[in-house]
């Protein structure tokens, strides 16, 4: 019995499936779904998605939000979730560079510290993602 | 009666218009296509966090959250959604006469924050307060956008300097009709729960109180957000109706110009062969 799977930024729908499992970064720890799960809120950090389908997996870069658990469906309300392969590295590479900037010079304050401090989280977590990816897949080919 | 030349340089001077009123009701016409998917995409955003504010409400006292409570005899701020750009037919005007109407129903305890150039401009000569002004979303808002709007209603709410916050805006009810609406934002008032799982049975994680203070201020942007999509929304279609029309107008001028220009035309050959034609009689 799969598990009906979304994904919804405030921006956009970013993924509808019906799967067999979800891993979540909760802000408690990690949170593994399957289905038939207690209902269940909680809030999330920013880590990895990962999606199970049959031999397949897809990973997810997701930062902040919620989800919502049901028993036949699980719904994740995501400040941002980007698929790793679609993760453009230069980009949070630059935006880590950004985020350090701000941080160093100091002018930041107050809201605009939290701002700035999660941006560089956000940045460093996308990274991370997209490394892992890229090594998963050349050892895949090596292979 | 106008001589051939100037009517000639005043169809030029039409079609030119007609041109450009052309060219600009297909603009707002793909503009129109991606603003209303854009809408469509970010409502399931929406319809789920009232859902989990629903839920939330059906476990918690909610009305002590400070976001929740009335403050009663506190003044009123609307947020007052408009256009950057004119050229779009009675949208503005619309929007800026319920705000006023707003307004005289309660003189002196309005105050107003503007999204949009043209409703600053309206309300400023209007002399109607307004104490921010944020502009530049552009074609394509993006959440992130409208975050530090949301912020400056929040924490004004919080510190108890009004008492309500209303979001004023066109809605877009069809390419046809975009109505003006007043839609309440602050205080929050969560949704009966009555869609899906009651709130009773979730566990939530790491508790009700921490999820409901993460979700709030994320709920009104959200709301804020759907409202200026559905502003962008509003301004294509409008925009595209309103130079559809020009358009036609144009070409209904072009044709009743056409037609002076020839009778003129056609009097001058006319003048000119009754001249030959009396010309050669007296030689003769």
């Amino acid at each position: 019995m799969p598990i009906r799977l979304e994904i919804v930024t405030p921006e956009r729908l970013v993924y509808r499936d019906d799967v067999d499992g979800v891993q979540l970064p909760g802000s408690e720890g990690e949170l593994g779904v399957l289905p038939r799960h207690a209902p269940l809120i909680s809030t999330l950090g920013m880590g990895e998605l990962r999606v199970r389908k049959g031999d397949l997996e897809d990973v997810f870069a997701v930062i902040g939000g919620f989800v919502q658990v049901r028993p036949d469906k699980v719904i994740v309300l995501a400040e941002t979730a980007d698929l790793a392969s679609d993760i453009d590295l230069e980009k949070a590479h630059e935006a880590r560079l950004d985020a350090e900037r701000a941080l160093e010079i100091g002018l930041v304050e107050g809201a605009d510290l939290a701002t700035a401090r999660a941006a560089l989280q956000a940045a460093l977590v996308r990274m991370r993602i997209a490394e892992r990816r890229q090594r998963r897949e050349g050892a895949r080919r090596r292979a | 009666m106008p001589s051939q030349r100037d009517l000639r340089r005043r169809i030029g001077a039409v079609r030119n218009t007609r041109q450009i009123t052309r060219a600009m009701q297909f603009v707002a016409a793909s503009k129109l296509k991606r603003a209303q998917e854009a809408d469509l995409a970010a409502r399931p955003y929406d319809e789920i966090m009232d859902e989990v504010l629903a839920d939330l409400a059906a476990v918690l006292d909610v009305e002590d959250h400070p976001l929740f409570a009335r403050h009663d005899g506190g003044d009123r701020l609307l947020v007052v959604m408009t256009t950057d750009r004119g050229l779009c037919g009675p949208l503005n005007t619309n929007v800026v006469r319920t705000v006023l109407r707003e307004v005289l129903d309660d003189p002196g305890r309005v105050s107003t924050v503007t999204a949009g150039r043209k409703g600053r401009d309206a309300l400023r000569r209007a002399r109607v307060p307004i104490v921010a002004h944020f502009a530049g979303f552009g074609d394509r808002p993006s959440f992130g956008d409208v975050i530090p709007l949301a912020r400056l209603v929040t924490d004004d709410f919080l510190a108890g300097r009004y008492g309500q916050v209303d979001l004023i805006y066109p809605r877009f009810v069809s390419t046809l009709v975009q109505r003006p609406v007043v839609e309440p934002v602050l205080p929050i008032q969560p949704a009966a729960d009555t869609q899906g799982i009651p709130g009773r049975q979730f566990i939530f994680e790491p508790d009700p109180a921490t999820v409901l203070a993460r979700l709030l201020p994320r709920y009104v942007a959200t709301s804020i957000f759907q409202a200026v999509l559905e502003t962008t929304a509003s301004e294509m279609s409008s925009k595209m109706v309103a130079m559809k029309n020009a358009t036609e107008n144009a070409e209904e001028l072009i044709d009743e110009l056409t037609l002076s220009y020839n009778k003129v035309r056609q009097a001058n050959i006319t003048r000119e062969m009754i001249e030959i034609a009396s010309g050669s009689r007296t030689r003769a």
